[in-house]
């Protein structure tokens, strides 16, 4: 008898946003507050294995049609970029740079590389999550 | 250029990270991997010049002030480790290319060997012990994927202990950085070595370093911790083998030779001797392994242990012409175990066997073959022209120095088991009946002796040069018996 699942994927679909929204808000918190490029990796991973557990997945994959492996060796070239960069200014790698900027909308906002890198974090932190779990709940 | 130092460890890590686009395109990741161990040879040889020209070269990381940050040293001994590390991975990635197979260059292969690369390098350069323990499990985490590489059933068994016992070796790294930094409160190796100064070594900073040499001697192979080293190096195919064996456990004897020389050097009598002591029992445990067996891959693996014995007991001298002895006979270790290994595997390669009963008359067919093999046999013996030789006379003259008549005795005789041990290979693998093998491809056959070549050249060099070579390794040594200079160097006081 085929199973209907609409209660899960209905609540899935909503709460899918609402826990990406949040692991994006601790991802820009991180400088600040409790939060960062791992911690926000980590619940965007939450919200798509939530998508996993609702549908299959060769749906999510269709949905997302990333090659995670790619996805963590862009974070990766993001994070060492970043920490490359003061390479071309003749000073310490790893050294960063920080402004503050009147953007339109936001207002007075600190602006921070780290935050380049932090992003870079981010990435590998999903693609590897996301992998991992691919790997072992797929077939091949 | 004030980053160069970090060259050697950013420019294979970005390769690396180049080469995960790149899965399928095994012809793009040879070219890439071959042009990225290129530039970082080079910049690792601009930055010995530096090293020579002006001193010892320090970074901390983020221009923060120098115990604060994460400061990367890189003083002669540690651009010597980094740049034989990287000749060695270029000749051995180019010898992979013929013989590790496209199934394995497309998982990933080339980028696990860069990423070790970078542990390694960073592992040598680094002067913060937390970001050492970094760099170890950079380097480990590469290494699990390299011997597990394949799948087959052998490296399935060897791989869960050999990523069992480093687990629980790196929790035991962890604890003794926690222990360290509750007595020093300082993470800074240059700062750690100063605090421990201030205070005099009590107690407690001994049971510290005895734990760390618990630690860097599970990753090195010592006496009582080599345990899980010749079932696991023998697992995984030739070219990984000598990237491990030239490689890994020499990381550990560096980890000793930093720590044994710049922190715990207060109290000689109660550390260097335990050290010294778990020395020679390693080359007993050693010499009995390389006799015992008639298994090319496994003579060698207990090869690996005589040299670390060999060594460790140089960096226990604690003077200079053992210390010196010491680091000549690192880098020759670390060339002549990569130029055997690669030796073995295309013997291995041509027989179909590592078994030595099973080979016979190979000089009638593979006479080039035959006289590489007893080049460095005879280098890794120490017989005098070759590179060998320097540094165990230095290390045996560090021993009669200290009076350590019967440690320098049992390094002598060592000499001679580990002769017999590869002059047996030689003997029954060479000499004697031709033993019916399969024809070869000539052509693999030639792409996978020209790495083989290019290290017992290199290793030949290394003995004939050494008048010009010796001025780096004292430069070594010298910073090594003087850790004011390293200190001063990087708090720049």
């Amino acid at each position: 008898m085929k199973k209907n699942n609409v209660i899960l994927q209905t609540t899935a679909k909503v709460t899918f946003f609402i826990i990406f929204l949040f692991s994006i808000h601790i991802f820009f918190a991180g400088h600040f507050a409790p939060g960062g490029g791992f911690v926000g990796g980590l619940l965007t991973t939450g919200a798509i294995v939530l998508l996993l557990l609702a549908f299959d997945l060769e749906t999510v994959q269709a949905t997302l049609p990333f090659n995670f492996t790619v996805v963590i060796g862009i974070g990766l070239l993001l994070s060492l970029g970043t920490a490359a960069g003061s390479i071309l200014f003749n000073v310490p790698f790893f050294t960063h740079a920080f402004a503050h900027f009147d953007l339109p909308l936001f207002g007075d906002t600190e602006l921070h590389t780290a935050m380049i890198f932090d992003s870079g974090v981010y990435l590998v932190v999903v693609g590897a999550a996301i992998t991992i779990i691919q790997s072992i709940g797929g077939d091949e | 250029m004030i980053n160069l130092l970090l060259f050697p460890i950013i420019i294979p890590f970005f390769f690396a990270i180049v080469l995960l686009f790149f899965k399928e395109q095994v012809r793009i990741q040879r070219i890439l991997t071959v042009i990225g161990l290129s530039a970082s040879i080079v910049a690792s040889f601009a930055l010995i010049m530096k090293v020579k020209q002006d001193g010892i070269q320090t970074l901390t990381l983020g221009s923060w002030p120098a115990p604060f940050g994460i400061s990367m040293v890189s003083d002669m001994f540690s651009a010597l480790l980094v740049t034989s590390t990287l000749v060695i991975t270029l000749f051995v990635s180019i010898y992979s290319f013929s013989s590790i197979g496209e199934e394995r260059e497309r998982f990933f292969y080339y980028p696990a060997i860069l990423f070790m690369i970078t542990g390694v390098n960073g592992a040598f350069t680094t002067g913060d012990i937390f970001n050492m323990f970094v760099f170890f499990e950079v380097l480990l985490i590469a290494s699990y994927l390299l011997i597990v590489l394949g799948g087959e059933k052998r490296q399935l068994r060897e791989s869960i202990k050999y990523i069992l016992v480093n687990v629980i070796s790196s929790a035991f790294f962890v604890i003794t950085i926690a222990y360290l930094y509750s007595v020093v409160g300082t993470l800074n190796m240059a700062d750690i070595g100063q605090k421990i100064a201030e205070i005099g070594q009590p107690g407690i900073i001994s049971v510290i370093g005895i734990m760390l040499l618990l630690v860097f001697g599970i990753k090195a192979g010592i006496f009582p911790l080599y345990f899980w080293m010749p079932g696991s190096y023998a697992a995984p195919p030739v070219p990984i083998l000598a990237l491990f064996g030239a490689l890994l456990t020499k990381v550990g004897v560096y980890a000793i030779t930093r720590t044994y020389t710049l922190f715990f050097v207060h109290d000689l009598a109660f550390t260097h001797t335990i050290l010294m002591v778990l020395a020679l029992l390693t080359i007993v445990a050693g010499c009995i392994g390389a006799l015992a067996y008639f298994d090319l891959k496994q003579i060698i693996i207990y090869n690996i242990l005589i040299a670390i014995g060999v060594i460790l007991f140089g960096v226990s001298q604690m003077n200079e012409a053992g210390m010196q002895g010491a680091i000549f006979y690192l880098i020759h270790d670390m060339l002549i175990k990569g130029a055997l290994f690669l030796i073995i595997g295309i013997m291995i390669v041509v027989t179909g066997t590592s078994n030595l009963r099973e080979m016979g008359g190979l000089i009638k067919t593979h006479a080039s073959l035959g006289w590489l093999f007893l080049i460095a046999a005879f280098g890794l013996a120490g017989i005098p022209p070759l590179s060998g030789f320097v540094g165990k006379l230095l290390i045996v003259q560090g021993g009669f120095e200290n009076g350590q008549l019967f440690g320098t005795i049992v390094i002598l005789a060592s000499s001679l088991v580990v002769l017999l041990s590869v002059i047996r290979i030689f003997v029954y693998a060479f000499w004697g009946e031709p033993v019916p093998i399969q024809p070869t491809n000539r052509k693999t056959y030639k792409q996978m002796m020209f790495p083989a070549v290019m290290l017992v050249a290199l290793s030949v060099l290394y003995g004939v040069g050494t008048e010009w070579i010796f001025p780096y390794v004292s430069d070594a040594a010298h910073v090594l018996l003087d850790p004011s200079s390293y200190i001063n160097a990087v708090l720049k006081e």
